[in-house]
This record gives C-alpha cells, structure tokens and sequence, in this order.
C-alpha cells in the first residue's frame, strides 16, 4: 500500500515536473530572447542589433533584451555564450574573422570556432582602401606606385590586430609586392580622426566607415566581389587586377547544443528580420551588404574561411599552437 | 545661425520636450549616483525607448540622461566616498572629506552650481565654436597622445597627497594592471593567468568600487560599535546662499575649470575621467592654498564637477562637425543619428539644422534644470545618507558594489575582481597608498601605450622609429606642459634656493609645500 503510495505520488511529481518542460517544448518562445553584443556600444556590431531590435521583437514574439559583454576584441563575450545554457534564448553577435584568428593566435582564447554554433550570417561590411579627399593618391595605382618606391614609408590605419582591416593589407601587401605599415587603432572609429589629421596615409577600413564620412575620405578601392550599388563609384580591387575579397562578417550564434528546431526557428526569425523593407533599407543607407546564410551554410562558411586563415596566419608565423 | 537658435528656442519649449528634458536629468542623475553604472551604459539602456520617439524627442532624452548622469556622480563621490562614474573621481578628494565634517550640503550646492556652469560653457562652446574647435581634435596624432598621457602622469604630484614617491608607485602599479588583458596593438595575451574573463582586462569601474569603496565601508564597519553615524550632521542655517556666494566669488576656478573640460572633451578617446583631474589639478596650482586641497575645500569640489560637466557639450563637438565621438557617450549617440538618418557634418547646421539645435539647445537646457532638481533632491539624499545608521547604510551600499560591479559587464568574475581590490586598497590605505594614483595610471596606461606603439610603426620608414614622438610643433608644446607641470611641485625649493641669503641655512624641511 505505501510503496504504491509513493509510486502514485512520485508519478504525479514527474508529470507536474515534465508538464512545464513539455508546454515550453511546445511553444518555443515563451521567454525573452537576450542578445548578448560583444562590442562597444556605437560600433558597427551594436548598431546593426539596434537595427534589427525592433523587427526582431515582432518576429521572434517575444521580448529581446539586447546585453553587451565587452572585452577582449569580442572573446570575453564568446566565452561565456558557449557556457550559457543551450535552450535557444541566449544568442550573441559574433565576427568573422575574430572568431577565428582568435583562437588560432591566443592559444586559449575561451571558446573554440566551432563552439559557436552559427544561427544566421546576415551581413558583411568589405574592406575598402580610402585615403584623405585632398591625398595626392587619386587611384589605387597612384599609391601602389608610391609605395613600391618607398617601402614601408606609407602608414595604413584601421581597426585592431587581427582584425579583417589587417588581414587586407597583408593581403594586399603580397598581392602587389609592396609594403605598406599597417597601424592598428582601438575600433574603426578611432581610426579616422588619424586620417583626417594626416597622422596616417590611408585607412584600409570598412564599407561602412566609406559612407559614413563620404565627404571627407577618397575611396581608392574595394575588397567586394561587386561594386556595391552604395558606392558604385568605387572600383573593386577584382577589377583592377588584385583579387581580393576580404571584410568582417556578422551573424549570430548560440551556445553548443542548442536544439536544432530552435536554431532554425531563431535562422527563420533573423530571414525575416533581414528581409523586413525598412530593415534593408538602414542596412543599405549606412553600407553593410547583406549576405543572408543560414545555419548549415553558415557553418560552411565558417569553415571555408578556417582553412583559408590557417595558411595565412601559418605564412605569417602567427599561429600560437 | 541665430534664427535657428531662435527656432531651436521654440521647440525646446514646448510642453514635450521640456517634460522630456526633466524626466531625463533626474533619470540621469539617479543613474549616474549609483556606482558601476556610467553615464555611457545609462544612454545605451536608453536607446530603445527612443525609436518609439520623433528624432528631436529621442536625441533631446538622450543628451539630457547623459547630462544628468555626469552630474549625479557627484552625490556617491560626496557622501560614500565613491565615485558615481569615473567623471566623479576627483570630486571624492574633498567631497567625501567636507561630508564627513557635517559639510555635505555645502558640497552639493556647490558641485551643483558648478556642474551647471560647466555644463553651460560646454554647449556654448559647442553652439558657437564648433567648427574651429573640432580642428583642435584632428591635431592630435598617436605622438601626441602618447604625450597627453605623461603630462595626465605628472598631476600625481598633486593628487598623491603626501608622498610623491607612493603617489608614483601606484600609478605605476595601475599603468601595470591596464596592461592586462588583450593589448591594443598587436592582440597579445597579457596576464590573464587562463582565464577567458581577464581577456578584456580590469574595468575601471571595477577597481573603482574595490579602491575607493570597499575601503571605506571596512573603515565604517571597523568604527562602527563607536559611531551611530557615518557621517557627521549639523544642520546649517543659510547654507544655500552662503555657498552660492563662495562659489561664484571665485570664478576664475569656474571658468579655468570649464575650459578645461571642454578641450579634453574635444580630444576623442580623453573623457570626463582625465578632465576632472586635470582640472583640480589645475585648481590647486592656482589656489593660494594649495595645502588645503584633499583636506575639504569648495574649490576642489567646483574644479572637478565643473570639468566633468563642460565635456558633455565638449566631446559632442567633433561629433556634430567631424562624425567623431569626443567621448564614449557620444559614440552611442552618434550611432542614434545613424539610425535617424541624420548625417554629421556640415549639413546638420544647414538642412538639418531645426533637429541639431533643438539637440544643442535642449543639452544646455538639462544643465540649468539640474540646479532646481539637484539642490532639493541632493540636499534630501545627502541628509539622509548622514542620519542614517552604519548598520543600514553598510549593507546598503555593500550590495550597492557587488552590483555596480557586475552590472558594468554582467560578469561575476568583475565582482570577484572588486572584491579583492577592495581588501587590497582597504590594506594599501593603511600603508598611505591613496586609490587616486593608481586609477589614474590605469586610465593613462593604454592612452600612453597606444600612442606609444603606433607612433614607433609609424616611424618605420626612419633610421630610428621613435623620431615620430618629437616631429611635431604640438608634442613640444605637450612636452614643455610635462616637464612643467612635473617640476611644479619643487618650484619653490628653487626659488628660495636661488633667492638665499649667502651665508644663511635654510633647513629643507621647513619648506614643504607638497
């Protein structure tokens, strides 16, 4: 009688226990999504959540609490996503390449690439080489030609170490056998008052940071597979002779383990976000292009660029492990 | 120009933006009073409530929150001993000090009148000489940075207070700890001993609250069987105008201080953090009794809040003309202009201008709507704090630092941090260390360090790389500034060295003027 007792109330705490697991199960999402940044506020990473905050709240249907965890070039941020619990409410913005020449460079830089479980790349911002409106550089052949007579004479600002700014002149640099000294600033945005003031010569920056002070910088040439219809004026380093295509890419991931019906229901949320008319519409005004990959196309992306990276960080002797 | 003030005056008085003016100073102000939440995390927060709004309604909250924010640093810094955001840090030498006498009031009134002096200058400056002054900001190259932060270094002469030779070793010891974490140029790992966490080094708020109030409360806690209160209370008859009147006699310090805060708000990357010691820096070289600053003096308090204030209106001046932050606050709000499609530069004073006054305008407005709200509300916070028990006010302001702490970041592992450096600082405290020093050389450490290295990357085409620290006109004005303010101190060792009657002693330690 009193083992049945228990059985009976044991039973009946599994269900209590197991109905609010299997309600939630169903209707995912019943909480607040929180999306963590891991950039100051103001830079490109915090203004495109602040431009998806409001779309993404619709789509998602639930509140999304936008949360910044900064440091350490995004990896403080990254580290502890990939200990958050896995049930698809916490996602966070992450970068290419930071995500992947962290890891490659730091030896233990908190997570590995492929902790991040990719969710949506939705944007990217291509490299584009500028110079001051009064430089005597008028194209990118000008400079190129400067640079070969006087190696490591001409000074290119952009945004931190190991950053998709460094990665383009290293590039360019071997792909038109000249040398050029890249000066590392802290974000993009510290990188222009050193333009404007003459301290550097030119700023490989990002598409962005071109629209941004259009007035004032002189784009010589851009690291995209197109023209970009925003700056149609600009030439693609394709077309003129260099091929490079290079940039940061944005997306979201979730921590490892996250279920893949809700990865794909987040995957479907940000489509919709991304395609809402008056979202494409800031994303063009201010120059991110937007590239729309989803998880699995994601991922291969990730990897893709993994594979590429390691020979050119190997080449560069920068590799930590 | 001045018909749009006039039409810029007419929308910022009306009924929406002058509600939205208040409510955001004194939101700003209940923010930036409760340490480890700065008045840049205080207008991110904000920034979603404003899509809701029209681009004027939006912008004008955000510049008053931040207005107010910058302001309300001062009553933590005044009556618990620490700093409500790192604005605040200098207002703690003689804030905190006047408190304890039973003179916290007088310290409120004055850092209030102050703040909105300084907050005035800041967008007068901003309204009316934007344009020449943003130049100013673009002058300022890697070199010269590397030299705005050791001229920041040699003001520890003033703010060790006692020793210079401590006050040396702890800013030593904080240009150290900044170098934790990942560097800024080059992306090495410094210090982080494993742990994913330290990759973005030690927070400033976080070693504020460890060095400037965990000390304190372990001071109160130990007193406390002895004291029933923190702080002493007289009620003073008068008070109100008795400051005011010794406040405004002295406007020199007013005004040196408000032009002080300007220019570092110009420079992108200097913010209200190096602006209010270097004003009270300033203050007590030119005040007749430099002996008496740290000791609880007005004067200190007015340098460092009027400072603080005039980088509001400062650091919006390159944003305005040139798309470029002044200081971290203006970084979001020029991503808001971004979002409202509003573009700066020339064409914000011409098409835009109806939306860039009313901004301005409602800016300075926030400042003058301080003094009501900041002389009823701080005069009751502060004689509330000072008739409160240690055994509430402990405990109060204890979970006050676990999550300021954490808030900053939402990290658990920052609060770890506090912790430890409270128990640090509670010891350094008792060996003479002041925390001053140390913050200071923890805010100038990536300054110089930046400067530093970019500037030796840029000397690559030379023979010798750091020739680029002494090519410019300016980074010898900057050096002379150093070695000036450097020597200072011993300026009347020398004097009355050199004006010694021959053949008389003077024995050296009668003329200790540190």
């Amino acid at each position: 009688m009193k083992r049945r007792n228990i059985c009976a109330l044991l039973l009946i705490l599994a269900v209590v226990l197991a109905l609010p697991l299997a309600v939630a199960a169903e209707t995912f999402p019943s909480k607040p999504l929180t999306y963590i940044v891991c950039f100051n506020p103001g830079g490109e990473s915090d203004l495109t959540a602040r431009i998806q905050e409001a779309p993404l709240k619709k789509y998602f249907g639930q509140d999304v609490i936008v949360s910044y965890k900064i440091g350490g070039g995004g990896s403080v941020g990254w580290s502890e996503l990939i200990q958050s619990k896995p049930d698809g409410y916490t996602i966070a913005g992450d970068n290419l390449p930071h995500i992947i020449l962290q890891p490659l460079t730091r030896g233990n830089a908190g997570y590995e690439t492929l902790d991040l479980q990719q969710v949506y790349m939705f944007e990217s911002t291509p490299n584009i080489l500028v110079v001051r409106q009064d430089s005597e550089f008028k194209t990118l052949q000008d400079l190129l030609d400067y640079a070969k007579e006087h190696p490591g004479v001409v000074t290119a600002g952009g945004s931190g170490s190991s950053s998709a700014n460094e990665l383009g002149v290293i590039m360019l640099n071997k792909a038109a056998g000249v040398k050029l000294t890249y000066i590392p600033f802290s974000g993009s945005g510290a990188a222009t008052p050193a333009l404007l003031g003459g301290h550097v010569g030119a700023l490989m920056t990002y598409s962005t940071m071109a629209i941004r002070y259009k007035d004032k910088f002189r784009p010589l040439a851009i690291m995209s597979d197109k023209r970009m219809s925003v700056l149609a004026d600009v030439p693609t380093f394709k077309e003129l002779g260099y091929d490079l295509v290079e940039g940061a890419y944005r997306g979201v991931a979730a921590p490892p383990g996250t279920p893949d019906d809700r990865i794909k229901y987040l995957a479907d949320t940000f489509d919709k976000v991304m395609k809402d008319p008056e979202v494409v519409k800031k994303m063009d005004e201010n120059g991110f292009k937007i590239e729309a990959m989803g998880p699995q196309e994601a991922t291969d992306f990730v990897k893709k660029k993994m594979a590429e990276y390691k020979v050119l960080m190997a080449e560069m002797g920068l590799i930590k492990k | 120009m001045f018909n749009h003030i006039l039409m810029g005056l007419t929308h910022v008085f009306s009924l929406e933006n002058l509600l939205l003016v208040l409510a955001g100073t004194v939101a700003g102000m209940i923010v930036g009073s409760l340490p480890g939440l700065t008045a840049t995390m205080a207008v991110a927060l904000l920034v979603p409530f404003t899509y809701t709004m029209s681009p004027v309604a939006g912008l004008v909250t955000l510049g008053a929150i931040y207005m107010g924010c910058i302001y309300g640093g001062c009553f933590s810094a005044i009556l618990i001993n620490t700093p409500g955001t790192p604005s605040s840090i200098g207002t703690t030498f003689d804030g905190y000090p006047l408190a304890k006498q039973g003179r916290g009031e007088e310290a409120i009134v004055a850092a209030t009148l102050a703040s909105a002096v300084g907050g005035l200058v800041g967008v007068i400056a901003l309204i009316f000489l934007s344009p020449p002054l943003a130049e100013i900001a673009l002058r300022f190259g890697p070199a010269e940075y590397f030299w705005v932060g050791v001229f920041g270094l040699t003001i520890i002469s003033s703010l060790a207070a006692g020793s210079f030779l401590k006050g040396m070793t702890g800013a030593g010891l904080g240009v150290l700890i900044s170098t934790i974490g990942i560097a800024p140029i080059g992306g090495d790992v410094r210090f982080t001993f494993d742990i994913p966490a330290m990759q973005g080094g030690l927070n400033l708020i976080v070693m504020l609250i460890g060095l400037f109030c965990v000390p304190e409360l372990l001071t109160l806690a130990l007193n406390g069987v002895k004291n029933h209160q923190a702080l002493e209370f007289k009620k003073q008859k008068g008070v109100l105008g008795d400051t005011v009147r010794k406040v405004l006699s002295k406007p020199g310090n007013l005004i040196r201080s408000s032009i002080i805060g300007t220019v570092v708000g110009i420079l992108p990357g200097a913010g209200g953090n190096i602006a209010n010691l270097v004003a009270y820096n300033e203050a007590r070289r030119a005040s007749k009794h430099p002996e008496k600053f740290g000791t609880g003096i007005i004067d200190g308090v007015v340098a460092t809040e009027a400072a603080n204030n005039a980088v509001v209106g400062g650091g919006m001046i390159p944003l305005v003309t040139l798309g470029i932050p002044g200081a971290p606050p203006d970084a979001i709000i020029y991503g808001v202009l971004m979002l409202q499609g509003l573009r700066p530069g020339p064409e914000l004073f011409t098409e835009r201008a109806d939306i860039t006054y009313t901004f301005m305008l409602a800016v300075g407005l926030s400042a003058i709507v301080m003094i009501p709200v900041g002389l009823y509300g701080g005069r009751l916070l502060s004689r509330f704090v000072a008739t409160l028990s240690p055994k509430y006010l402990i405990p109060g302001i204890g979970i006050l630092t676990i999550v300021g702490s954490y808030a900053i970041r939402n990290n658990y592992t920052d609060v770890l941090l506090m912790l430890i450096f409270g128990v640090i600082g509670f010891g350094l405290r008792y060996l003479g260390f002041h925390g001053a020093p140390i913050v200071l050389g923890l805010i100038l450490g990536p300054i110089m360090e930046e400067g530093l290295v970019q500037s030796y990357l840029m000397g690559q085409g030379n023979a010798w790389p750091y020739v680029t620290l002494f090519t410019s006109p300016l980074s010898w004005v900057l050096i002379a500034f150093c070695l000036m303010s450097f020597f200072w101190p011993y300026l009347g060792h020398i004097k009355r060295f050199l004006r010694r009657p021959t053949g008389r002693k003077v024995p050296f330690d009668t003329d200790k003027e540190e």
